[in-house]
Parts: C-alpha cells; sequence; structure tokens
C-alpha cells in the first residue's frame, strides 16, 4: 500500500525534462545558475565584458595581493592558463582593488609574470555582486555562461584547476 | 541561509560545519546504541572509523583516477585539503566496501550493527538537513504557497525545511522503536524506508533535480530502495536473529536474560508475534 502510493507520487511528480532543466536559469553567484554579469578595467587598460565570452570556458578568481592563499595558487592557475588558453579557455583574476591597491597589483602580476587578464574591482561592486566573502574565491563558468563550480577559500592545486577546466572544456566537445 | 561565518581572519563554512557535528553526534550516538544491542562499542567506533577514512580516501583516489594524468603529474595534490575534488559517490561505496570487510574481518553480526548505526543516522540525516538550509543547496521550485521563502532570486518551496523537518520525525519515530526487537535489524530497515519515502516526497517539491525521461532520478532510486527494503523488513520479521550473538557479548554486558534494563523491550519472538 504505502509502495503504490509513492509510486503514484512519483507518477504524479513527473516533469518535462525540456521545460525543467531548460530556459536561462537567472544569474546568481552559485553552482546551476547564470554568472552575473560585469564590465571592468583591466591591469592593462583595456575593457573586459563577462558576457563578451560566451561560448568560451571562464575561470573568474577574485583576488588581493596581500592574500597569503592566493600568492600559493596564482602561479597553478598561470600554468593552467598556458596549458589551455589555445583551447578556449579565458580566466579572468579579478583583483579586488577595494581593498589592494592598483600597484601592489601590479607588482604581483610582476612578481609571478601572469599572461592572463587583470580586471580591477576599484569600487568592489563585482566582488559584492558575487557575494565573494573570503579570498580567494573561484568560479568555473561552462560555454553557456553557467557557474558550474565553486571554489571558495584556497589555495586550490593546480589538478583541481586543471580537472575543473577538462570537465568544462569536454562538455564543450 | 548562512553559509559562512567570520570568525576573525578565519571563514568557516557552517555546511560543512553541521555535517562534521551530525557525524560526532551520530558516532556519538551509534556507541550508546550498541549497549543496547550487546555489540561492543570499540568495535562499532572503529568500524565507523574504517568506514569514513577509507570513504574519504576513496573518494580522492576515485577522483584522481578519472583524471590520471593530471594527478600523475602533480601526485601532491593527492593530499590538497579541498573537497571539490572528491568523487562523493564512489567514496560512499568504497567505504561501505571497507566497513562490511571490518565487519566480516571481526565477524560482528549484520543485524545487531545495523540496528546499532541506526540512530546516529538519523541523527546525521537531521544534521544533512541543516546544512542544506545553511548552504540554500537542495533548493526548492518556484511557488506562491503562504509559506515560500525567497531564495535566489525567486519565491521556493523551502524544500531544505521539508527535508530537516522529515529528518526530525523519523529520528522520533526511530528513537521510539515502534518495531521493539533491538538487534534484530528491524529498527534498521524501518529507517530506511521512512528516509525512501521521505525522500520521494520531498524530492516532488525541489529545483535542481536530476532527470532519468520524464522522472526524477532521486524518486525512482527511492522507490527501488523502499521496496526493497519494505521485502526484507517482511522477511526478517518472518526470520528472526538470535537476540544477542554471543560470541560478540563484551565482559562488562551481563549475558541476556540476566537484566532488567527498561531499554530492552520484550523477546524477539514476543514482538515479532505481536507486530505480525
Amino acid at each position: 500500500m504505502v509502495f503504490f502510493l509513492a509510486a503514484a507520487w512519483t507518477y504524479a511528480s513527473r516533469v518535462d525534462p525540456a521545460a525543467f532543466t531548460g530556459g536561462e536559469r537567472p544569474p546568481n553567484p552559485r553552482k546551476g545558475f547564470s554568472a552575473p554579469d560585469f564590465t571592468l578595467s583591466t591591469l592593462d587598460g583595456s575593457e573586459v565584458t563577462l558576457s563578451d565570452l560566451r561560448g568560451q570556458v571562464v575561470v573568474v578568481n577574485f583576488w588581493a595581493s596581500w592574500c597569503l592563499p592566493c600568492r600559493v595558487e596564482m602561479p597553478a592557475i598561470e600554468q593552467v592558463h598556458r596549458a589551455y588558453k589555445d583551447l578556449g579557455l579565458v580566466i579572468l583574476a579579478v583583483n579586488m582593488t577595494s581593498g589592494d591597491s592598483r600597484q601592489d597589483a601590479a607588482s604581483f602580476v610582476d612578481e609571478y609574470g601572469l599572461t592572463f587578464s587583470i580586471p580591477l574591482d576599484l569600487d568592489g561592486l563585482v566582488s559584492s555582486k558575487y557575494e565573494v566573502r573570503g579570498l580567494p574565491t573561484t568560479y568555473f563558468i561552462d560555454t553557456e555562461g553557467v557557474i558550474q563550480e565553486v571554489v571558495v577559500g584556497g589555495p586550490m592545486s593546480e589538478a583541481l584547476v586543471q580537472s575543473k577546466v577538462e570537465d568544462l572544456l569536454r562538455k564543450e566537445e | 541561509m548562512l553559509p559562512y561565518l567570520r570568525l576573525g581572519p578565519l571563514l568557516l563554512q557552517t555546511p560543512g560545519l553541521a555535517i562534521l557535528v551530525g557525524l560526532w553526534l551520530g558516532m556519538t550516538a551509534a556507541e550508546k546504541e550498541a549497549k543496547r544491542t550487546h555489540l561492543n562499542p570499540a568495535h562499532i567506533y572503529n568500524f565507523l572509523l574504517v568506514g569514513l577514512l577509507s570513504g574519504i580516501v576513496g573518494a580522492r583516489l576515485a577522483y584522481a583516477s578519472q583524471y590520471l594524468s593530471i594527478y600523475l603529474e602533480n601526485p601532491l595534490s593527492l593530499f590538497a585539503l579541498n573537497l571539490n575534488t572528491l568523487a562523493p559517490f564512489e567514496g560512499f561505496l568504497i567505504g561501505l566496501a571497507a566497513a562490511g570487510l571490518y565487519l566480516a574481518r571481526r565477524k560482528l553480526p549484520l543485524r545487531p550493527v545495523l540496528d546499532t548505526l541506526t540512530p546516529g543516522l538519523a541523527i546525521f540525516f537531521v544534521a544533512l538537513g541543516v546544512s542544506h538550509i545553511l548552504s540554500g543547496q537542495a533548493y526548492g521550485m518556484e511557488t506562491q504557497v503562504p509559506w515560500s521563502i525567497f531564495l535566489w532570486g525567486e519565491y521556493r518551496h523551502p524544500t531544505q525545511f521539508y527535508e530537516t523537518l522529515a529528518a526530525l520525525l523519523i529520528l522520533v519515530v526511530i528513537w521510539l522503536r515502534p518495531l521493539r526487537s533491538p538487534g534484530a535489524g528491524l529498527n534498521f530497515l524501518l529507517f530506511v524506508s521512512l528516509t525512501a519515502l521521505a525522500r520521494i516526497f520531498t524530492e516532488a517539491f525541489r529545483a535542481d533535480s536530476s532527470i532519468i525521461g520524464d522522472f526524477r532520478s532521486a524518486q525512482v532510486a527511492g522507490l527501488v530502495i523502499l521496496a526493497l527494503s519494505l521485502l526484507l523488513l517482511h522477511r526478517w520479521m518472518k526470520s528472526p536473529t538470535p537476540y544477542v550473538p554471543e560470541s560478540v557479548v563484551t565482559e562488562e554486558d551481563p549475558p541476556p536474560g540476566e537484566t532488567d534494563s527498561p531499554d530492552r523491550g520484550p523477546s524477539l519472538q514476543d514482538s515479532v508475534e505481536r507486530n505480525l
């Protein structure tokens, strides 16, 4: 009796897969939701908009020069960037300039020889939009602009960054 | 939802903390229950520890095996303190296998062990619900019901609360031990049946279900588990095991029949006959 009631409930609560998984989820800095859009100027003076990068796998990493785990994990991120940039990987290492300084960020980038884009969050609005509560915080975003993984805290190992990026690139294939 | 708690320079991840507290309380409850089922609490503690540690190590190794070339290049990454590089399902199976091996090696009787674990499992499921309340994961579908909560930009079913409430009710039922017969494995099967039933019910309100065909996969898995546990419950009630396995009675434990502990309840045969 109990089993048949449970089976009937399961049948009654079935869903249309297309309607259930399709459609764009509202922007929210969480796994399974669309990544909130932003436009920021970068350390080299250009501008970057997240939504312009649709179709590419994007890693958004929030960091500051005074943050020790950020220092430890940045070489691993750089290694992964060099290995996968030709396969469609874009890394946006957003410096929380509102709690750092442009000069310190520039020295940091020179020290580690970083070759990816460094957007500057001058007023802290983007980190607030992403509800960043601790540094570093990293978002792995697929080609549809959906966040597939959030890593709060660090340092991330190279294997972690590489495996998550490979997952997203494989999904694209 | 309160996923993080800042304590000075420390940022505590509260869902993880709830899981850890649940594990600790669950293990403590299982140790206490061991006295009721006349098992050696130390064996139960070791059984859980073996399962837990093997599960964690297994989850990392299973994850690494999926990215073998990456981990061969960076073998030290195996030891990274990061939960994002674990394969939870594979870890669960490996932990279960390791705990099973420990059970066989120690010649611990299956049904009393399962009953011993039951209150701890029920507590852990409450903690899991609390962790979902804190993180906001396992979120519900959009709704206009008066008790909806505003979460992730929409008014949604508070599925985390449904889940926790169901786990609390199950804990109360398990604590009351309505089927009596401690050590016969019936309390465990009752817990599994109720938990499967609760999941089948609450899953219908979730917005993050994985789908098989037109069905939610957790509900389908729940139905299979419910059917198996009900069948086994029927069978085990008909063929009860001896009340206390002699081989595992500890020196401190009085032999069966020589205690008038109120926790013991009636004999198995009596209670099975009554339940049938």
